[in-house]
């Protein structure tokens, strides 16, 4: 698949003029974005529609994503998490760019991304680990290449852009994907990134999942800019705006990022345009900050109803057929929560595992007073 | 603590037209762990005001601000989140007095929770202290109270040059005193005596005093005298009061819930070794977290952190030499 103009939404289709008025950035919001399917689940651009495996496929993957954004938050109060950022809203935004990856390629996954990491193919059990605050969340399984959750914030963008080099120099086809929030575009490592990628030509995708808020700063106080794709522009990148609460459109610019850099033609950044429809974490009290009104017309534009509607209307998927599908979902998750309960609570000293290939002198010291403190 | 906290920041802006407070989520949220609370409704969204999310930005324009003649006062979320600001610190911040020979200095204060022992991801339990007192030109205060976190917030943002405030999240709300209302401050560079004994001195600051001083109960009850220094302040450290102490009591532990390698408790040690030698009667013991990164992991972060038991062992260490 190479990339069309008509298909590719160009940057720079928001209102002239960066005024900071709430006008000018709602107008913003709501110009230029790409969509393949209405909020209604109606189909607005036809000759773009995947075949309906592709469609049941985003599907499931989304109920996995929201189901486990359920059941964290009741884990959490349960104190079997030890913390949770919830990403439920943004299933369209994370599933869509995350399926558009093969295996072999690269996923750097921001707290938010446990939708993207699951898609992508990492266990849930060991994402429940990772929440868990237990090391089995860190032992990342060998056959991806996905990093653990990355809590501080845009320090993974120059590591794409790394990763995605050396998958170059060895003469590879495969990519590196890293996420970003709109308030982690704000640090400097996102506008190197940005340059290093296109300076080198690095096989990288950028996505910004623009999810309205960076806890209490809404994304209008966060930059003057009103279309964080057009940042792209300033680094010779094509930058992409996308509806990202529409899985399928998602899906679709993703793959044709995805495509351009196996072939070569360089990084593209593409700015999935949602809302955080929950709170920050499981610890933060959004009410400080926003209104519920706020995120009502949100709540309308939910991205899983929204391809649910399609699907039941066209009849890819039955009444029937869905019921199995989110049975075998839940199975699937409650059978990982086994697997991630049976993991033992990590040994003290296991905190010096792993500071480097040999231990140092120092560490093998403090080894031996950890064990004697533990056993004092 | 994070009530005095907010309050000398409430007097500082009463005080000082120049004073203006910034950083993520400090405005309207009063910030995360609401040392700002209310302070943008009271003063305005000039004087108290969200950056954008970048750390680098927020410490760099404090310079500017500071250069050209206000009193800037940012929050770095948490201090782990400190590094993308590294080069602005470790270039400038510091530098500006001595590079323009007192042409130019900076009155900036930034404020920065650190510290474990309640549970947070990862990267959110740092203790960076030691990078920052390690940096020629910028002052480093830890508070352990919520008077001294008062004064000592105050006489930092009257203090001419670069100041550098951790505030333990530990302490944040497990602490409560009264606090002077009015405008009092508490000198940089004077420690405390949380504790007075004969017999061994426990050097320590900010969130580790509240864990030295039940190890200093524990060991009154057996016996031992424990003199329980609060340096308050690293950056500039009271050597006098250390030395004195270790004058008496012969026998020092130091603790802190930093790395090993290359701590700030390595400074007081070697400082003590230099100028005091002649009166220790045992080796010094550290007591700190280990070289490697502070774990998130619920389970075992206690183990990590140094614990009054483990320093009323380090306690009956130097006694038992
Ligand atoms: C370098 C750094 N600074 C500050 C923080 C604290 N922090 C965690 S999440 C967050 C807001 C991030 O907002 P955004 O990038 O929009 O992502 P979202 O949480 O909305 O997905 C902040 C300030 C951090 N983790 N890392």
């Amino acid at each position: 698949m190479t990339i069309s103009s008509d298909s590719l939404p160009q940057a720079g289709l928001s209102p002239e003029g960066a005024a900071a008025s709430e006008a000018a950035y709602d107008a913003g919001q709501a110009a230029g974005l790409f969509q393949i399917l209405a909020p209604d689940g109606e189909v607005v651009r036809p000759d773009l529609m995947p075949d309906t495996g592709t469609q049941l496929r985003l599907y499931r993957q989304m109920r996995r994503a929201r189901h486990f954004d359920e059941r964290g938050w009741v884990l959490y109060r349960q104190g079997r998490l030890g913390v949770f950022p919830p990403f439920g809203g943004m299933e369209a935004s994370q599933v869509g760019t995350a399926a558009a990856l093969s295996a072999d390629d690269w996923l750097f996954p921001t707290y938010r991304d446990t939708g993207a990491a699951l898609t992508l193919g990492l266990p849930i059990a060991r994402t429940l680990a990772y929440w868990r605050t237990s090391p089995h969340g860190w032992a990342m399984p060998e056959n991806l290449k996905v990093l653990p959750f990355y809590i501080p914030i845009a320090t993974q963008y120059p590591q794409a852009v790394g990763a995605a080099l050396a998958e170059k120099r060895k003469g590879t086809r495969n990519v590196a994907m890293a996420y970003i929030g709109d308030g982690g575009s704000s640090e400097g490592d996102f506008h190197e990134a940005l340059n290093f990628a296109g300076a080198l030509n690095a096989p990288c995708v950028f996505i910004l999942q623009n999810n309205g808020w960076a806890i209490s700063v809404p994304t209008r106080s966060q930059t003057r800019a009103t279309d964080l794709s057009r940042r792209a522009e300033g680094y010779g990148l094509p930058g992409v705006r996308v509806d990202g609460n529409d899985v399928l459109a998602t899906w679709h610019v993703t793959a044709q990022a995805v495509e351009r850099a196996r072939n070569g033609e360089g990084p593209t950044l593409i700015e999935t345009v949602t809302y955080r429809v929950k709170p920050h974490t499981v610890a933060d009290d959004p009410s400080r900050y926003r209104t519920e009104e706020e995120g009502a017309p949100w709540r309308e534009k939910d991205p899983v109803t929204r391809l649910r509607a399609h699907l039941l209307r066209t009849g890819v998927l039955n009444e029937e057929g869905e019921a199995a599908l989110l049975a075998e979902v839940a199975a699937e998750f409650e059978e990982a929560l086994r697997e991630a309960d049976t993991y033992p609570d990590p040994a003290p000293a296991e905190i010096l595992d792993h500071v480097f290939a040999e231990p140092t002198p120092q560490l093998r010291r403090q080894r031996e007073e950890l064990l004697a403190e533990v056993e004092a | 603590m994070v009530a005095a906290i907010n309050d000398a920041l409430d007097v500082a802006l009463a005080r000082d037209p120049d004073v203006h407070i910034f950083g993520e989520d400090v405005g309207v949220m009063g910030g995360v762990f609401r040392a700002t609370d209310g302070l943008q409704a009271k003063y305005g969204a000039e004087r108290v005001f969200d950056t954008p999310l970048a750390e680098a930005g927020i410490v760099g324009m404090g310079i500017g601000m500071g250069l050209a003649g206000l009193k800037p006062v940012a929050e770095i979320q948490f201090a782990g989140f400190l590094y993308p600001a590294l080069d602005q610190i470790l270039s400038h911040l510091g530098r500006f007095r001595h590079r323009t020979r007192s042409r130019y200095h900076l009155p900036m204060v930034i404020r920065a929770p650190y510290g474990g022992g309640v549970h947070t991801p990862e990267q959110h339990a740092d203790s960076p202290e030691a990078i920052l007192a390690h940096t020629p030109g910028v002052k480093v205060v830890i508070p352990s109270t919520p008077a001294d976190a008062r004064g000592l917030l105050l006489a930092a943002i009257a203090d001419p040059d670069p100041v550098f405030f951790f505030e333990a999240i530990k302490l944040y709300r497990s602490v409560k005193e009264e606090v002077p209302t009015d405008y009092v401050t508490v000198p940089l560079g004077q420690a405390r005596h949380v504790t007075r004994g004969d017999d061994v001195t426990v050097v320590c600051y900010g969130g580790m005093v509240e864990v030295a001083t039940r190890a200093a109960e524990a060991a009154r009850q057996a016996g031992i005298g424990v003199e329980v220094i609060d340096l308050r302040t690293l950056v500039p450290m009271d050597t006098d009061t250390v030395l004195e102490s270790v004058q008496k009591t012969g026998r020092v532990v130091v603790v802190t819930e930093a790395p090993r390698t290359g701590g700030f408790h390595s400074e007081i040690s070697a400082t003590i070794a230099e100028e005091a030698i002649e009166f220790l009667r045992a080796p010094i013991v550290r007591v700190t977290g280990y070289d490697a990164p502070y774990p998130p992991f619920t389970a075992i972060e206690d183990v990590y952190r140094p614990s009054a038991v483990r320093v009323a062992r380090a306690v009956r260490k130097v006694m038992a030499y």
